[in-house]
């Protein structure tokens, strides 16, 4: 049997009816028909679902949609203020931080995670930080510096997120 | 993953109210970054998941000197990873809960929820075990309260009667001169510890021993604390040859499980090793 949820999904309330075993990311794709997190292993590992819950990644397939109730839940699609991209985004597009893209929306979800708590992150910090997501592409090395030069944006921005 | 019915109580009381009508039908979720992954392999099929993940009530992490600390069950990792009183009073914890999975996991995932799903390789109980912690349950009867190491049972069970839920973590504040030291064996940074040992001692003034701890993890279906090893040291003073007798007889206490990562012997190796370079690490931070 359904049961009401009540939360906000990148500043918006929605008030959804949901079946128990729904997981965050079913409702996020399949019903409300954000596809920016992605389903890759569905098991917690592979960080490809990462959203934030009140500002900290979390994997969107291992919680259940019922457990945000009152929460507040941002995806990739949020990142951005209308046409003008997150310093995450400009970054990851100037310096090559992405490749097949796949691994993107997690990778920019738990980078925004690390900076809302860490806003100069060393790059040790950045790669624990990112330790939950996979690139399959392997381009690791190009996403960590582009977390690095978006937090050096930020920074210069006036540390507005 | 099978249908079920959910509930999320507001209350500790209301919890035990509504465990206490549904008995063996209910499965308590808190974080669920363990349990989901059981339920979506259909390995349990509870009638109803009642969810204590938003309840505020054993959401806490407080510190004094006479008590020690004591942490809410559903306190995440990611709380006692940043909390400066776990930082300032038992930073072994910290250090733990930084390396414990992923950061994703470490946001949601509890810390009782983490003893709770008592999977044998879990980082949490060896330290708690070593820092000489108890647990308290709370029940229809009230409460009752057990040293860390009498929780477990077996492979994914714990002393936990069916409407019963663990409640808080409660650290003793630590006696002078004790060094504690905890590390895990695995082969990539997030993956579950293989096997993993931690070792507390306190010493008298005269600098022998006056209490040792040691627990593994990942060596049998239990968190294993190891009184034959820990007895070794008792009233002596520490060297490396005692070490050796301690880390042999743990040896002989472990009961690895081979699995598709590594044979039991050769985990047994590994985790004396750890209990070894522990015992010495311990022993080096005590002033």
């Amino acid at each position: 049997m359904k049961k009401i949820l009540n939360f906000t999904l990148n500043g918006d309330p929605y008030e959804v009816a949901v079946k128990p075993k729904t997981t965050l990311i079913e409702l996020i794709r399949d019903e409300i028909g954000l596809t920016g997190p992605k389903v890759g292993c569905n098991a917690g590992a592979c960080g490809a679902c990462t959203v934030l819950v009140d500002g900290k990644a979390v994997d969107s397939c291992s919680v259940l949609a019922l457990q945000v109730e009152g929460h507040h839940v941002e995806t990739v699609e949020g990142l951005a203020d209308g046409e003008k991209l997150h310093p995450l985004q400009e970054a990851f597009l100037d310096d090559g931080g992405y490749q097949c893209g796949f691994c993107t929306p997690g990778m920019l979800m738990a980078a925004k995670s690390l900076l809302n708590e860490n806003p100069d992150p060393s790059i040790h910090e950045i790669r624990h930080g990112l330790s939950g997501n996979l690139c399959r592409c392997t381009g690791y090395v190009r996403i960590i510096d582009s977390i690095h030069d978006a937090a050096q944006r930020m920074k210069k921005e006036g540390g507005e997120s | 993953m099978r249908d079920f019915d959910y509930i999320a109580p507001k209350t500790v009381e209301e919890t035990i109210k509504v465990l206490s009508e549904y008995k063996d039908d209910a499965k308590i979720i808190a974080g669920g970054q363990s349990l989901l992954n059981i339920l979506k392999q259909d390995l349990m099929a509870p009638e109803i998941l009642v969810d204590i993940k938003n309840l505020s009530e054993l959401d806490y992490i407080t510190y004094d000197d006479k008590d020690g600390m004591k942490i809410g069950a559903t306190t995440t990792h990611h709380a006692v990873e940043t909390s400066p009183l776990v930082l300032e009073h038992y930073p072994i914890l910290a250090e733990m809960e930084h390396t414990l999975a992923f950061p994703q996991t470490r946001n949601w995932g509890t810390i009782g929820g983490n003893l709770c799903i008592q999977d044998p390789t879990g980082d949490v109980a060896p330290i708690l075990i070593a820092l000489k912690a108890t647990v308290k349950i709370v029940g229809p009867n009230g409460e009752r309260t057990l040293p860390m190491e009498d929780f477990s049972v077996d492979y994914y069970e714990t002393v936990l009667e069916e409407d019963e839920i663990l409640a808080e973590i409660q650290i003793p504040a630590v006696a002078p001169k004790t060094g504690i030291a905890y590390s895990k064996f695995r082969i990539v940074e997030g993956d579950a510890p293989i096997v993993g040992a931690a070792v507390a001692f306190t010493l008298n003034e005269d600098g022998t021993c006056a209490d040792a701890r040691i627990a593994t993890n990942g060596t049998a279906p239990i968190p294993l604390r190891i009184p034959d090893a820990e007895a070794v040291f008792k009233g002596k003073k520490i060297t490396d040859a005692l070490i050796e007798e301690a880390v042999e007889i743990a040896g002989e206490a472990m009961e690895c499980i081979p699995d598709i990562v590594a044979s039991d012997e050769y985990k047994k190796r590994v985790a004396k090793v750890y209990v070894k370079r522990m015992a010495k690490k311990a022993l080096s931070q005590i002033q």
